[in-house]
């Protein structure tokens, strides 16, 4: 990263208040995942800059929170429920039939940019399971597949 | 998981859907989207609400509003007056009439439940959160001016100290004596920490407390501060709690321009000040000192005690960690007295106790009742006692880390003492409660993949203990367990019980110990007969 760029991001996390003060990692990781929408290498190296800390220490922490991606967001975001209903009515299923189909884990994203995939610990609907979120939309009682179906209607569309 | 201010539901049993209900769950969900409401608001069709002479049948909680029969038609008005002005939508109401049936609510109105003794929600949902007036109003920060215009550090500790009150986080530590320890500690700079953190599965009540009520706990961290001779508290936020956060930023600016925070506070020369730290995903760091790591901006991995945050704590202060519940209590013990609290509740542990209750009862909700209730009056007058069909077989408290309660212990007080000496644990004041058609082996075995998942992997008892429990009961549960994994259970269950570095592995055992002591007979069926009695595992390894 050139220095030029080092004093942009600065700049950016001072506007945004931020003083440089090592507490301030985990909320500088959390609004650069909000305005980017992921941790890029490039995230990392710009609050590792402003914080004068390594990159590795910066990645230490990140990797230990649920909440950080590092992968660049797919077109289409697919949720799997693994919560207690859920996981009674085949969910572990669900999430290796995306494992199989777009060769893809909790927390990555396809290298088309077509998908991203995460587990979750319950979406809620319950009654419905096995449940799957494709771009907010709850698929109810599923089963591989009709999840195979739904899949293919996201990536042509 | 995602926390939504308001939840839309909408029946979509058969009947429901032939009179449209999916054009008017597209149709909320457009509605909503075109409000910019979709953050805050999630909709979802819920089957049958067990109830059928108004559908399509659509119910908001947190208010627990029915509207039916709802047409699309009706839908934008709905949106816009319930869900965008926050008013029931009039007029589409369904008539009155007990829910009853497969679908939890959530109610934290006033009395809609019999005999139910408020002190730590006494103002949520009468007052506007967002307005510190409507807060003072309601006697609110009387306590704190009371606290510095007429008592001494030492007398808010003895108050505290006689009051009786425990830790509401999951331990019911003496609360006085933590505030005594704080302040008797020396050190340049102290700390107060709200633990917010909640991350139990199914429980939610810290959330409502201070959606309800913000400005109480502000009060309450400020009365701590000047007890214990603390500036500064921070009070760490679950992530995904955006409106809780959005309140008490809110409540933060609105106490500075009263001149409840910020320096020489009432003119008594007391300075204090509070910052919100947002979780960013991880179970572990409701344990205070990976909370308190996690402040510093660190992995939330739990330290090695002692010493304890009380001597060593934030940046190696002393610092005050307590549960958003047991800080709630405070402003009210101030203001009525610790013989008034002590009134309450029972001899050892006074007070009340909020609880939320999920399962297969018929009402599900939160609750506060006094302490020392049992688990049959909780079913009974609470939940109006289990659905249709279905027996009591057990209750799982307090979320993951608490106990499984067999049907033969339901008429224990529920209080802290009476709990430890029957060797259960009160946890985080969640209470599933299960019927017949529950598994042991299946319920052990979601606990501990819970566990196995949030474990952060610092100490071995845990790390290893989680995985191979989860391995052997998967293993009980597909039909191919063996006798001698019932002792590996065992052996895990004492070894990360009485090894681990801190409460998630020490308290990951006890699901397992409690199969063990409770359902044995259960448990060998999976392996001896290879059937689970309930019908719930796979069994699908057996031949
Ligand atoms: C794994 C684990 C998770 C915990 N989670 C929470 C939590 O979410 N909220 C909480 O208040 N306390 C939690 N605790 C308890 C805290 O460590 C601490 O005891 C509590 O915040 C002290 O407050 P109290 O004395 O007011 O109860 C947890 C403990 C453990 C071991
Ligand atoms: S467990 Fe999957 S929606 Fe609740």
């Amino acid at each position: 990263m050139t220095v030029e760029r080092l004093i942009q991001s600065r700049d950016e996390f001072w506007a945004a208040g931020f003083t440089g003060d090592l507490a301030e990692l985990i909320p500088l990781l959390q609004y650069y995942q909000e305005t980017h929408g992921y941790i890029s290498p490039e995230g990392v190296e710009a609050i590792a800059g402003f914080l004068g800390i390594s990159e590795a220490r910066v990645y230490t922490v990140a990797s230990f929170y649920a909440q950080f991606r590092f992968q660049k967001p797919g077109k289409n975001h697919v949720f799997v429920c693994l919560g207690t209903a859920c996981h009674v009515q085949g969910g572990v299923d669900l999430a290796n039939e995306i494992h199989e189909h777009l060769h893809i884990r909790n927390g990555e994203t396809t290298p088309d940019g077509q998908f991203d995939f995460k587990e979750v610990a319950c979406l809620g609907c319950c009654a419905q399971a096995a449940v799957v979120e494709v771009n907010g939309k709850i698929y109810a009682k599923m089963n591989r597949e009709k999840l195979r179906k739904v899949l293919k209607e996201h990536q042509h569309a | 998981m995602k926390t939504y201010r308001s939840l839309v539901l909408v029946s979509s049993d058969a009947r429901s859907l032939e009179l449209g209900a999916q054009q008017v769950f597209q149709k909320i969900q457009q509605e909503v989207n075109r409000l910019g409401l979709d953050e805050e608001v999630s909709v979802s069709m819920v089957g049958d609400v067990g109830r059928h002479d108004a559908i399509p049948m659509v119910i908001v909680y947190p208010e627990a509003a029915i509207y039916g029969p709802v047409k699309v038609e009706d839908v934008p008005f709905l949106v816009e007056e319930h869900l965008y002005k926050g008013r029931i939508a009039a007029g589409l109401q369904a008539s009155q009439r007990e829910l009853s049936g497969r679908i939890a609510w959530i109610s934290a109105r006033k009395g809609t439940l019999p005999a139910e003794k408020r002190v730590v929600l006494e103002r949520a949902g009468v007052i506007d959160p967002d307005n510190i007036e409507d807060y003072i109003l309601h006697d609110g920060y009387q306590a704190l001016g009371k606290t510095l215009s007429e008592m001494k550090p030492e007398d808010v500790l003895d108050i505290i100290k006689k009051s009786g009150l425990q830790g509401r986080g999951g331990a019911g530590f003496p609360t006085g004596m933590k505030w005594s320890f704080v302040a008797k500690a020396p050190g340049k700079k102290k700390y107060v920490v709200c633990n917010a953190d909640e991350s139990e599965p199914g429980t939610f009540k810290d959330r409502l407390i201070i959606e309800g009520d913000p400005h109480s706990i502000l009060e309450a961290m400020i009365i701590a501060g000047y007890a214990v001779g603390a500036t500064e508290g921070y009070i760490y936020v679950r992530g995904e709690y955006a409106l809780a956060q959005t309140r008490l930023r809110n409540a933060i600016q609105q106490a500075k321009e009263f001149g409840f925070l910020g320096n020489n506070i009432f003119d008594s020369g007391f300075d204090f000040d509070i910052h919100i730290h947002s979780g960013a995903g991880a179970y572990i760091c409701g344990e205070e000192t990976a909370l308190l790591e996690s402040i510093e901006g660190k992995r939330g991995e739990p330290r090695i005690r002692p010493p304890y945050p009380t001597t060593s704590g934030l940046w190696g202060m002393p610092t005050l960690v307590n549960n958003v519940e047991t800080l709630a209590n405070v402003p009210a013990i101030i203001q009525h007295g610790a013989e008034w609290y002590r009134s309450i509740g029972t001899p050892s542990s006074p007070g009340t106790k909020v609880y939320t209750i999920l399962g297969n009862v018929n009402v599900t909700g939160l609750i506060e009742v006094p302490m020392g209730i049992t688990l049959r009056e909780v079913i009974a007058i609470y939940g109006k006692g289990m659905k249709e069909g279905s027996s009591f077989k057990l209750a799982q408290t307090g979320g993951s880390s608490g106990s499984i309660i067999p049907a033969s212990l339901q008429d224990t007080p529920m209080d802290f003492d009476s709990f430890t000496k029957t060797g259960v644990a009160l946890g985080s004041g969640a209470l599933l409660i299960c019927d017949e058609e529950t598994c042991v082996v299946d319920l052990a075995k979601v606990l501990l993949q819970f566990f196995r998942v949030e474990s952060c992997g610092k100490c071995n008892p845990c790390r290893i203990g989680t995985e191979r429990s989860y391995t052997i009961l998967d293993s009980i549960s597909q039909g191919t367990g063996t006798l001698k994994d019932l002792e590996d259970l065992k052996m895990l269950s004492d070894k990360m019980t009485t090894l681990s570095n801190c409460g998630l592995g020490q308290t990951a055992g006890t699901p397992l110990r409690d199969v063990m002591n409770y359902f044995r007979a259960e448990v060998e069926a999976h392996i001896r007969l290879k059937v689970c009695p309930a019908g719930v595992c796979p069994m699908s390894g057996r031949h």
